[in-house]
């Protein structure tokens, strides 16, 4: 008797690693998403950077694409296909994969605007009830549990993100990022997304 | 007790307010946008939201303890540049506008303290701690823990908000020894509790409707 649960520690301890290594090795989906979201997952335009993404974000994402929500045109064209065949435990195991890389900064926004831009971040504009990004997406904009990290995400993607909430799309979620992005002027989305395209 | 009535009547003097209203005239559409703005961070229900930092529930809170913070954060008794930037720009007749919707809201609790540790949470908020000489929480906070006063409501209140208020008191409150303030109170209290009747009595109260 006293064997048995060594054995299955060990059997346990086997499948784990084995798991991990599935994981990490290039799998066939893995390839799918580097295809567009760079070898390293980098990012590569339009495709954000998946490296270093929470995974709880990554799959609310995949689910919500999955489920035609998160509706804005790349997404419509290039990811609700790639997202509509992943089962529970492929969504999760992506996500797992791809939050575990290093992140590389962007670093491709108009450092004119990045003082602006790191304003806005850190205190908001209260004058104009527009709320400090600080408090949810963290100091160094790491985000936190489903809340995405968007430091060093690519400038194009980070301003055509924040423009899409006041364009409509993703009507169904959940506060508060829908009418915080939408109070947003075009120049304060600017100076935000050049800001976090160089935040490390 | 005296800050409160203190910036109630700054409220009433600023204003122009006529005597025997109940409040000062205040534009509906700038109201509505700046309680937007604070719901924005704090919960459409003033619940609450779990974001990098705990941000703590609004919903139900004593208006008079409520005013007394966004004083406390202009004057630096609350070291919090977030805080002390939005309140910053607020009117005293904003403040008093705003403490009253938010006492009057009453959503469920955002919940999330461990279920395990609601007893013996229950127990420490009832009966104190007499081996460290600490008072039992409900001798002020009240028996449902709604708070009176300059005493907050701590009912309903955030898990993680509460085990940082406990464990950084000293740190967080009364910071500013020019405008020394009521927090001197809790001060020996969050000293006196251990981590884990911290965790204890948070988890119970962030359960408690």
């Amino acid at each position: 008797m006293k064997h048995i649960p060594v054995k299955l520690a060990a059997l346990v301890a086997i499948s784990v690693a084995a798991s991990v290594l599935a994981a990490r090795s290039e799998n066939l989906a893995v390839r799918n998403c580097t295809w567009c979201h760079g070898a390293a997952a980098q990012g590569y335009t339009p495709a954000p950077r998946l490296a270093g993404q929470k995974p709880q974000y990554i799959e609310n994402q995949l689910v919500s694409l999955r489920a035609h929500r998160r509706n804005n045109p790349f997404s419509k064209q290039n990811m609700w296909g790639a997202a509509g065949g992943l089962s529970p435990q492929a969504v999760h195991d992506l996500a797992v994969y791809f939050s575990s890389l290093t992140p590389r900064a962007a670093d491709d926004g108009d450092h004119e605007l990045a003082a602006a831009g790191q304003s806005i971040y850190q205190t908001g504009i209260p004058d104009a009830n527009i709320a400090a990004c600080v408090a949810c997406h963290g100091p160094n904009a790491e985000g936190a549990g489903m809340i995405p990290r968007i430091g060093g995400l690519a400038y194009t993607y980070l301003k055509r993100r924040l423009e899409q909430w006041g364009e409509g799309y993703h009507p169904t979620a959940q506060p508060p990022m829908p009418r915080v992005a939408t109070k947003l002027s075009r120049d304060q989305i600017e100076a935000l997304a050049s800001y976090l395209s160089f935040v490390k | 007790m005296l800050l409160p009535s203190a910036a109630v009547a700054f409220a009433l003097s600023a204003t122009g307010h006529a005597a025997g209203m109940d409040k000062p005239v205040l534009h509906t559409g700038s109201f509505d946008a700046k309680i937007e703005y604070c719901q924005d961070c704090h919960g459409p229900s003033g619940q609450g939201y779990r974001g990098f930092y705990p941000i703590p529930r609004l919903a139900g809170q004593q208006t008079e303890y409520f005013e007394n913070q966004l004083h406390a954060f202009v004057e630096r008794r609350r070291p919090n540049n977030i805080m002390a930037n939005v309140a910053h720009v607020l009117s005293p007749a904003m403040i008093t506008h705003l403490a009253s919707r938010f006492h009057s809201m009453n959503p469920a609790p955002l919940g999330g303290g461990p279920r395990q540790l609601i007893a013996a949470g229950r127990k420490v908020f009832e009966d104190g701690v007499p081996d460290a000489n600490v008072a039992a929480c409900a001798a002020c906070h009240g028996p449902d823990a709604l708070g009176r006063g300059q005493i907050p409501r701590l009912a309903g209140q955030l898990y993680p908000y509460l085990l940082k208020e406990l464990t950084n008191w000293s740190l967080e409150r009364g910071q500013n020894p020019a405008h020394p303030d009521t927090s001197f109170i809790m001060a020996p209290v969050a000293h006196s509790l251990t981590r884990s009747e911290i965790e204890a009595v948070a988890a119970y109260l962030s359960n408690l409707k």
